[in-house]
């Protein structure tokens, strides 16, 4: 388990350097020079060559890189070009927005599939059990963009109580909540009807019938128990593009959040602000994995107890 | 030898097309996917307008006799650009999709025919791919080669090889181990030979579904990149970039925002229960 625990964490930190390095060139060899752009179509030469060197642009890219890096792991991300605030503060003001969304969404998620899941296992092969799961591949496959906006239409304009931008009253949560985390209620119903029907016709389930439990307490305890490792892998998976659904989902209901601050900030070419904007979001989904990763092995006894991986 | 190998694959693709031809949802989703390749193909054809053509009188008109689906702020006609909306939309879901198998396959068989290191770094990379979400990669790459057609089929192949890779490579560790691998080895096959006459046509089935279940999720990156403004240049219509652009208008014109969506969601949703149905057909364990 130790060496387990050990291995994991040195390739979390592997995939983190490299994803760093990935993002550092990608955003730092693009064609178009954002001073340029900043300085306007009329700048005289001197004049970029001078903000290229107080902006650190003229030295080599690597070193460029190891001084972002360094700087980043000690908190210190640059400052953005044009609004001349440290990217750290602005990054902190926008995750607040996206973390709260997220986290609410994510709530109504799992309370609305891990029902729908279990109501249509309990079900199965009648026309409740058809309804949800048709439902559920319906909310898999809309872009959660559009809910988003079928919501306004439907909801957000007839009752005025419910707004349709921003975060400021709770009543504001409801349908941006609602449109994100339709998607991965959708896909936690299905993986959760699946993982209870494969329970279901386990041997000990008809021996906790037998031996007089009841039914309630044989779904709850004995069922929903055991089907719960493939649901815990889809939540760490859906956690990750939960911060990529909630960009959209901020762009409609105008949540100044991570998608806002990255989305602007790639139209203006501010790369301080979205490299660490970037590098912030994919170090959450690397720690949400080793998590996901360690929560499986306390659970999974192949895993806990050695074998090669 | 090469003869009956041939007949043996042909009988399975044969088993494969019957077993699909009894699952009615998949035949009516694989109906509604040629469908919509052929809007695809044909949109000059059937479009009635030019979905570029400004026409400022009729700007939002609810949809009538002329414009089934209405016309947009500037008085396109919004149901020409949803024909050519298709045509954007599986494009980029079908090249993104070739490119991510060309650079998956590759990947995915080095992997798991040479194994060791090459292996360790392979696997290594499809991990870091793996840990991103695909949107934020996908953002970045679009920062980085700019807006437009080309460069989305671009980003979301690059973005998508890793899935194919890991699927290729867990197939192709189990046929290393086969008699007839192993057979044409000790025969002295090159390497070369045994990946593409041996492992390639075994491969083919995984291609065949990773692909299938790849589109769709490619036109919703798609979709979802345009519709923040990140995707195709305008005027083009792509069904996010409509989407988007329909957003001001919800309080007078909600069909605007109504008609690319539904288009979307027929899309997807026909694209991954055929995925579903070529699956349960493909994999010979599924099958009685």
């Amino acid at each position: 388990m130790k060496q387990y625990l050990i291995k994991r964490v040195l390739l979390a930190a592997g995939i983190l350097f490299a994803i760093s390095i990935i993002t550092f060139f990608v955003l730092n060899i693009i064609p178009g020079d954002p001073v340029a752009l900043m300085l306007g179509d009329n700048a005289d030469p001197q004049a970029i060559e001078t903000v290229r060197h107080n902006l650190g642009m003229d030295k080599p890219l690597v070193q460029q890189y190891l001084e972002w890096i360094t700087g980043f792991m000690t908190g210190n991300m640059g400052e953005s070009y044009f609004q001349h605030k440290p990217v750290s503060s602005m990054l902190v003001t926008s995750f607040g927005y996206t973390a709260r969304l997220a986290a609410v969404s994510y709530a109504v998620a799992l309370a609305l599939g891990l029902s729908i899941g279990i109501i249509a296992a309990l079900n199965r092969g009648n026309a409740i059990d058809h309804t949800l799961m048709t439902l559920a591949v319906a909310g898999i496959s809309a872009p959660s963009f559009w809910v988003a906006i079928v919501l306004q239409i439907f909801i957000g304009l007839r009752f005025k109580a419910i707004p349709i931008s921003g975060l400021g009253k709770p009543a504001a949560y409801l349908l941006p909540c609602l449109s994100l985390g339709m998607r991965y209620a959708a896909s936690i119903a299905r993986i959760t009807r699946t993982s209870m029907l494969e329970v279901m016709n386990q041997d000990f389930i008809r021996t906790a019938r037998a031996k007089g439990l009841s039914r309630r307490r044989t779904v709850m305890v004995h069922m929903f128990r055991n089907a719960l490792i493939p649901i815990i892998t889809v939540v760490g998976t859906d956690l990750t593009t939960l911060f990529a659904g909630s960009m959209l989902t901020e762009s409609v209901f105008n949540i100044p959040g991570m998608g806002a601050l990255l989305v602007d900030n790639i139209t203006k070419r501010d790369i301080p602000v979205v490299q660490g904007g970037v590098m912030v979001v994919a170090m959450l989904c690397v720690l949400i994995y080793l998590a996901v990763d360690l929560l499986y092995a306390a659970v999974d006894p192949n895993i806990r107890l050695g074998g090669d991986r | 030898m090469g003869e009956r190998n041939r007949d043996a694959s042909r009988g399975y693709y044969q088993e494969s097309w019957r077993v699909l031809k009894r699952n009615p949802v998949a035949m009516v989703c694989m109906i509604i996917v040629i469908l919509l390749t052929l809007v695809a193909v044909l949109a000059p054809f059937i479009a009635p307008y030019d979905p570029n053509a400004i026409d400022m009188p009729s700007k939002l008109k609810a949809p009538c006799p002329e414009h089934l689906f209405g016309c947009d702020e500037m008085g396109r006609d919004i149901l020409s650009r949803c024909i050519y909306g298709c045509r954007i939309s599986l494009s980029v879901g079908l090249v993104s999709q070739l490119i991510a198998l060309v650079i998956g396959y590759f990947m995915g068989v080095c992997a798991g025919y040479f194994g060791g290191k090459v292996d360790a770094v392979i696997s290594f990379m499809i991990q870091v791919f793996s840990s991103l979400p695909d949107l934020l990669l996908a953002m970045a790459l679009m920062f980085a080669l700019g807006r437009g057609l080309a460069n989305l089929y671009i980003a979301l192949g690059v973005l998508s090889w890793a899935k194919t890779a890991r699927l290729i490579r867990g197939t192709v560790l189990q046929l290393k181990q086969k008699e007839y691998v192993q057979a044409c080895r000790i025969d002295g096959g090159s390497s070369l030979r045994i990946i593409m006459r041996h492992l390639l046509p075994n491969c083919i089935p995984t291609l065949i579904i990773t692909v299938t279940m790849g589109i769709p999720s490619a036109i919703l990156s798609e979709a979802s990149l345009s519709f923040l403004g990140l995707g195709v240049r305008s005027p083009m219509a792509s069904w996010g970039a409509m989407i988007s652009a329909s957003k001001m208008f919800i309080r007078t014109s909600p069909f605007y925002s109504l008609f690319p969506g539904f288009c979307m969601i027929i899309t997807v949703i026909a694209f991954n229960m055929l995925g579903d149905g070529l699956r349960d057909a493909l994999d010979p364990k599924l099958r009685k």
